[in-house]
């Protein structure tokens, strides 16, 4: 490995989806399951692109992401005419834009992103913009299987939702919360279907706001929609609601429980097209499933995770208050954390669980000034209840190798990254970074980074890392 | 120092909020709300703050409002408490209509959850607290007034206070970006940068009205080489008048997605724009009422960004304001989290004549903006006024003739009472004499 640990650039890494993903998605990322296996696990070192001399060559290069396989870099970059392209492993598209954003790589290393062009937006994948152009055009999102692209979108002073190139035909007066099924043939959002004067609370509070999916609204109104999650058949579609000022419920296919809460978080869906949802009870926070609570109480619960058997669930929980950890179907980790923790991931066998936490050693002294106080603000990992012994300035979300024996991610120190292997830090410092990826076999690392101004694809036996 | 009023003749207010809430109030649906609302609010607190208080009047001289209508009894801090909490405590919950809107009205707009009395009674009462348990009261009673009302059903649909739509934001960020370009090369206003240092955020009406001030930290962000981001989803906004109307639900609600924008952008610190009655929010009522003891991002106020910004040399002060300035302690950040020295550092490294107000820092009086107060709207414009009159002799007093603000509502609220009570004054946030005041690097301007 030659990347240099003192380049003196500053490169900044950006997920490799662009906009991070929610902390609490309901359906996880499917890249499918031989994605890993296509990949290119012989060759040792490829240097890719020489990121530094793209910036002689444009007045601008915005922050650079990459493809899932490590073979694709891409940044949005301004020409000398104050026009933007996109630029992947140096060579720019040939259409110039007046703004892009949201740009990311789909699953399968297809360039994505918002484009405008003669004040229309528009989505441009791999160069080629989608036919349909909107007034505006926003949160680009990838199906969780990577086969389709879903936007909001305003047109006519209508919003709306543009999945695949195809608009819904109803536009509304707002639309917000998009979601895209797991094949992502289909997408649902909250709406309002109604626009109200300026401070007609009285109307607002007899609810203006449902569920559509596929732009066809449900017949009934709430007081809001939040949070949406498809059922993995893709045929259900559940939502945190509030019916009143003061009860919360949960509605699947616009049928709501029969219980109503003093709050809810973001529904999602079993293997088995049951719902579950963290509720407010008198005594705190649980999760219901289906109505019923299984859980707690506990102090906070977000919403869960689950095993990809599906058999194993597992939350974010306050166990008391200001104290963070992780419950496993039911039962939290002894070791708690005293700022937050983030969500749960499990293994691939469902057996192991990780998940990031940050701590302080002084928790109430939240420090005055970009001067950090010893101690405080440290993240980590958390494998099974048990903290990595190592710290660092920040963490990324662990990875498990596919037998679940080892947990990777990346770790940023002194405003460096490495790959941080079962509580170790790397050998090895970059200048950026993306989410290590495990091979097949999960004796070797995928490591994707910018070293002395250019990105290499390195594959790294895990001894090496 | 005296100042002189408009005088206006004096209506009854109608709030169509208080007006129909009251309305569909029953004698047993009051009892039983109250009394669940109590229950759940705990009382250990509550029982204390009303048992330890011995009537004393000692807070009186702290509150503005009872400063300004001469003494009146009615407007001491203890007899908004006796008007309202104690009403409520005496009767059992058993307590009218008509009474429950008086109540209301006391709580929304004869208080602003300043906190200055709490320095002045002997026992350190909060009678904020108090206060805000009797708006919480009301919330549940459905009596609320309209402006604040429509304002927490905005944070609620939208997650911002401005009912702005999620294009409206990214434009707003995107016309910023274009109009200073033109001064600084290649300024960029970043959104979604994850792993950024810091994300800033910024309350919904900066680009509702003021977007200039989301460019002028662009420009001060670019000048320091901060590596920063916006997010461009939910959770830019960082106010909170849910906080404020007693709908704990929604203010929780909004700070989550406050707290998850940062999380998900993975940066190491917040820097909120120049509010304060959002940075009590984020900082020790929001947070907590998710389970964070503390912001699990660490938040810092504008103030102290400014001054790392300044004793870092990360920026360097070439052209320092002349004009005779002072500057309003903002209750939330000074009392809140005691942020006056670095204020007066800021100012007097930017400013050429500072003139202090007196009482300041800590002891400074309230706007009367803030507490959701200015948030009631339209209605009660005139009853906040009169119930200032002691900020306005504070400010002519100085002789300044700008009034450095750092928080949107005392900007607000500062300029009516300039307007009201004629004072020949207007306002500034820090950064509007910042961003002229700092250099910009030859390499860093844009060609004209
Ligand atoms: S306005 Fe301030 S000083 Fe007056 S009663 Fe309320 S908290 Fe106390
Ligand atoms: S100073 Fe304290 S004890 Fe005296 S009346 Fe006021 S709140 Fe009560």
């Amino acid at each position: 490995m030659e990347a240099t640990q003192k380049s003196e650039e500053k490169v900044q890494p950006i997920s490799k989806q662009g906009i991070p993903s929610p902390l609490h998605t309901a359906t996880p990322l499917d890249r499918g399951k031989d994605a890993e296996s296509r990949m290119d696990w012989d060759t040792k070192e490829k240097m890719i692109a020489n990121t530094d001399e793209w910036k002689s060559r444009y007045a601008e290069v915005r922050p650079f992401n990459v493809s899932e396989d490590g073979e694709k870099i891409g940044a949005v970059v301004q020409n000398d005419d104050e026009t933007f392209t996109v630029c992947i492993n140096g060579n720019p598209w040939e259409e110039t834009y007046e703004k892009i954003w949201s740009f990311k790589f789909t699953n399968e290393g297809k360039a994505a992103c918002l484009v405008l062009k003669d004040n229309a937006w528009t989505v441009a994948l791999d160069g080629i913009p989608w036919n349909e152009k909107f007034d505006y055009a926003w949160n680009l999102q990838i199906a969780p299987n990577g086969r389709s692209i879903g936007i909001n979108i305003k047109k006519d002073d209508q919003y709306g939702v543009c999945l695949g190139d195809k608009p819904w035909v109803q536009g509304f007066a707002d639309v917000r919360n998009l979601f895209i099924s797991s094949d992502g043939t289909k997408a649902a959002a909250s709406v309002a279907v109604k626009r109200l004067a300026e401070a007609d609370i009285f109307n607002f509070q007899k609810g203006v706001w449902t569920v559509a999916v596929n732009g066809v609204p449900w017949d009934k109104n709430f007081v809001n929609v939040w949070g949406l999650a498809f059922s993995p058949d893709g045929r259900h579609v559940a939502a945190e609601t509030r019916i009143n000022l003061y009860d919360y419920a949960v509605v699947v296919d616009g049928n709501m429980w029969p219980q109503t809460y003093k709050c809810v978080c973001e529904p999602c869906f079993t293997a088995k097209n049951n719902v579950i949802a963290p509720v407010k009870i008198a005594k705190g926070w649980t999760l219901a499933l289906d109505g019923k609570p299984i859980w707690g109480p506990f102090i906070q619960v977000w919403p869960p995770k689950f095993s990809s058997d599906g058999q194993k669930i597992a939350a974010v929980v306050a166990s008391e208050f200001g104290r963070w950890t992780i419950a496993v179907d039911g039962s939290a980790w002894k070791q708690t954390f005293s700022d937050t923790v983030l969500d749960p991931v499990f293994s691939p066998d469902g057996k192991r669980v990780a998940a990031i936490a940050k701590e302080s050693k002084d928790p109430m002294n939240m420090g005055s000034s970009l001067h950090s106080i010893e101690g405080n603000d440290r993240w980590t990992i958390v494998v099974d209840g048990i903290p990595w012994n190592q710290d660092f300035d920040m963490i990324w979300d662990p990875v498990f190798s596919p037998d679940g024996s080892t947990v990777a991610a990346k770790a940023e120190i002194n405003g460096k990254y490495c790959v941080a292997v079962n509580g170790k830090a790397g050998k090895k410092m970059f200048d950026a970074l993306w989410s290590p990826v495990f091979s097949p076999r999960g004796d070797k690392i995928l490591v994707r980074c910018i070293g002395g101004g250019k990105y290499y694809r390195y594959v790294v036996p895990l001894d090496e890392i | 120092m005296a100042v002189a009023a408009e005088k206006k003749e004096v209506k009854k207010i109608i709030d169509l909020g208080l007006e129909e809430g009251a309305k569909k109030l029953t004698p047993e649906k009051i009892e039983i709300t109250i009394n669940n609302a109590l229950a759940a609010m705990g009382g250990a607190r509550l029982d204390a703050y009303v048992s330890t208080c011995i009537h004393c009047g000692l807070c009186s001289e702290a509150c503005h409002f009872y400063l300004s209508h001469d003494g009146d009894p009615h407007f001491s801090p203890v007899g908004k408490v006796k008007q309202t909490m104690w009403e409520i405590l005496k009767n059992k919950g058993r307590v009218s209509p008509d009474s429950v809107k008086k109540i209301a009205e006391i709580a929304y707009t004869e208080c602003n959850l300043c906190r200055r009395c709490s320095m002045y009674c002997p026992f350190g009462i909060d009678i904020a607290y108090i206060i805000s348990s009797v708006r919480r009261i009301c919330h549940l009673l459905g009596v609320t007034p309209q402006y604040l009302q429509d304002t927490a059903h905005s944070h609620a649909a939208t997650m911002n206070q401005m009912w702005l739509k999620q294009d409206e934001w990214i434009d707003t960020l995107f016309w910023q970006e274009d109009d200073y370009r033109r001064e600084i090369k290649n300024l960029t206003i970043p959104l979604d940068k994850e792993g950024a240092d810091i994300m800033y955020s910024v309350i919904g009406p900066e680009p509702k009205f003021l977007a200039m001030l989301i460019g002028n930290a662009a420009k001060i962000m670019n000048v320091a080489g901060i590596d920063w981001t916006f997010p461009s989803f939910d959770g830019w906004d960082n106010s909170d008048m849910a906080m404020f109307s007693g709908d704990q639900e929604i203010m929780g609600r909004v700070k989550r997605a406050h707290f998850e924008a940062a999380m998900r952008l993975k940066v190491k610190r917040i820097v909120m724009g120049e509010c304060g009655h959002a940075f009590r929010s984020v900082y020790d009522v929001g947070n907590r009422w998710f389970g964070w003891k503390m912001p699990p991002v660490p938040v810092i106020h504008a103030i102290q960004f400014y001054y790392e910004l300044i004793k870092e040399g990360r920026i360097k002060i070439v052209k320092k304001f002349k004009e005779p300035v002072t500057l309003h302690d903002p209750c939330n950040v000074m009392r809140g989290r005691g942020l006056g020295d670095m204020a007066r550092y800021v100012v007097n490294a930017i400013c050429e004549d500072f003139r202090d107000m007196s009482p300041n820092k800590e002891h400074n009086y309230c706007c009367a903006a803030g507490g959701g107060v200015i948030n009631c709207g339209p209605p009660w414009k005139l009853k906040r006024m009169e119930g200032n009159r002691v900020k306005a002799e504070q400010m002519k007093a100085t002789g300044a003739r700008v009034v450095i603000t750092p928080c949107h509502n005392c900007h607000s609220g500062i300029e009516d009472i300039i307007g009201y009570y004629k004072l020949g004054m207007h306002t500034k946030f820090i950064s509007d004499i910042l961003v002229d005041a700092i250099e910009v690097p030859e390499s860093m301007k844009a060609k004209k």
